[in-house]
């Protein structure tokens, strides 16, 4: 099957076994022509051992560590093919991964997405809240995760609005104003975990108080980018559901998990509560020691897959996250592929112990 | 004002170009019609025609040429 014959499916329909066969071509494929194409990337696969005809699945194909874009610039296609350059969040002073987007690889990372997004909301275009500010896309040559993130959802807003101004500040008016005009229609929200519970949860707590109330019982809200900086405030998942639901009536909300540089591909949290890996992407959970695959319900070092990178060899990734598989095909929401959740960031120390360890594998 | 011309217009206002350089053009084809622009362009046309296009149609609306396929094949815009 090939990449536009996947793209005619729907989204969760693979079996495993069909899933296997499907990713472990493509995959393949993908690895030769970046083997080929990017030739930083050409003497990794030479250092790890790897050898084209011996691979039986994707499972045994070589993963890069993700934090390898920080250091190196990989990508397959000459600089005048290149559309877009997008960069991972990190704070100052730290590096950043910079992935090189062509055409192909856009607009596939669109259509997946669409997809993906689709099999949740439907695929009509609602009234969409972005629960930030607008000058995370300001800067159109290098998009962070974030503005990436925002661009992406975008596509499902038929008027949009931003949330917050500049300043981080609630626009209460427009906002009033926006749910007014569009009373009765389901309206999307998109954003970031933080943002939303730190500038928009909270100020929403604050209002009330004030006898400002807003009702987004139609909403349904998308949100990702992860759980690390909600700890110290000691929100777990439920209770950002729950907080959400008690302030403003929200009660369809999805959680996401993915990642920059594998835009597109992202996991999306079904009515059950578990993340679910589309066709178009898996994920593997890894033991620390030795790389092998765990078991399901064992936790891991997640692996990432995905069929959309060809500008760049970002198909196959360890991530710098632990994780678990709950199950696969047997989800009771009805969905096919592997379904898990994400426990967190690895730490430092671990990560470090983690790449001498993968290191080894390379000399 | 005519169909074609509103939808040159949607054209030339979001990109900042004139009415010649919309011929041939392509999505990343100028740095104004990038992902960011292409999201105002899919506005400023549902707003000059009153219509609401489907996820697909935006990902497939690749040229100028393939805009005005679109629209009249799909939004009974004629031009
Ligand atoms: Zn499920």
């Amino acid at each position: 099957m090939n990449f536009e014959e996947m793209l005619q499916r729907t989204p969760y329909s693979f079996s495993k076994e069909e899933k296997e066969a499907v990713l472990t071509e493509r995959l393949s494929e993908l690895t030769e022509k970046h083997r080929v194409s990017c030739p930083p990337y050409g003497n990794i696969l030479r250092s790890a051992g790897y050898e084209r005809g011996r691979i039986g699945s994707y499972k045994e194909l070589p993963f890069l560590p993700v934090r390898l874009f920080k250091e190196l610039e990989l990508k397959s296609v000459p600089d005048d093919q290149i559309v877009k350059t997008m960069t991972s969040s990190g704070t100052t002073g730290q590096a950043v991964s910079k992935i090189y987007l062509d055409r192909v690889t856009s607009a596939n990372q669109q259509k997946v997405m669409v997809k993906i997004v689709s099999d949740f909301t439907g695929s009509s275009r609602m009234p969409m809240i972005i629960l930030d500010c607008p000058s995370v896309v300001k800067n159109r040559l290098m998009f962070s995760a974030r503005g990436a993130g925002i661009l992406g959802f975008s596509i499902f807003g038929a008027k949009r609005i931003y949330a917050l101004d500049d300043d981080m500040k609630l626009n209460v008016e427009g906002l009033k104003a926006f749910l007014d005009k569009y009373r009765g229609q389901r309206i999307f929200l998109f954003g970031f975990t933080f943002m939303i519970w730190q500038h928009f949860y909270k100020e929403l707590v604050r209002l009330k108080q004030e006898g400002i109330t807003f009702d987004l019982s139609d909403g349904v809200l998308i949100h990702g980018g992860g759980w690390k900086k909600l700890i110290s405030e000691a929100v777990s998942p439920e209770e950002f559901k729950r907080c959400l639901t008690d302030v403003c009536g929200l009660s369809h909300v999805h959680d996401y998990y993915g990642m920059v540089e594998q835009t597109g591909c992202i996991y999306m949290e079904c009515e059950c509560g578990h993340l679910h890996a589309s066709i178009f992407s898996d994920v593997i959970m890894r033991r620390p020691l030795d790389f092998s695959e765990c078991e399901v319900g064992e936790k891991g070092i997640i692996q990432v897959v995905s069929t959309l990178p060809e500008s760049y060899p970002g198909h196959s990734l360890l991530t710098e996250d632990e994780g678990i598989v709950l199950g696969e095909d047997d989800c009771p929401c009805g969905r096919k592929g592997k379904y898990f959740k994400v426990i967190g960031r690895l730490k430092n120390a671990e990560i470090r112990g983690c790449s001498d360890t993968y290191a080894e594998k390379f000399r | 004002m005519t169909n074609k011309e509103k939808y040159v217009n949607a054209f030339t206002e979001t990109f900042d170009i004139t009415e010649e350089e919309t011929k041939g053009l392509q999505y990343s084809g100028i740095s104004a019609w990038d992902s960011v622009g292409h999201m105002s362009l899919v506005a400023a046309l549902e707003d000059a025609f009153d219509i609401m296009m489907d996820t697909d149609d935006i990902i497939d609306f690749s040229s100028f040429e393939k805009g005005m396929e679109i629209l009249s094949e799909k939004y009974d815009v004629e031009f």
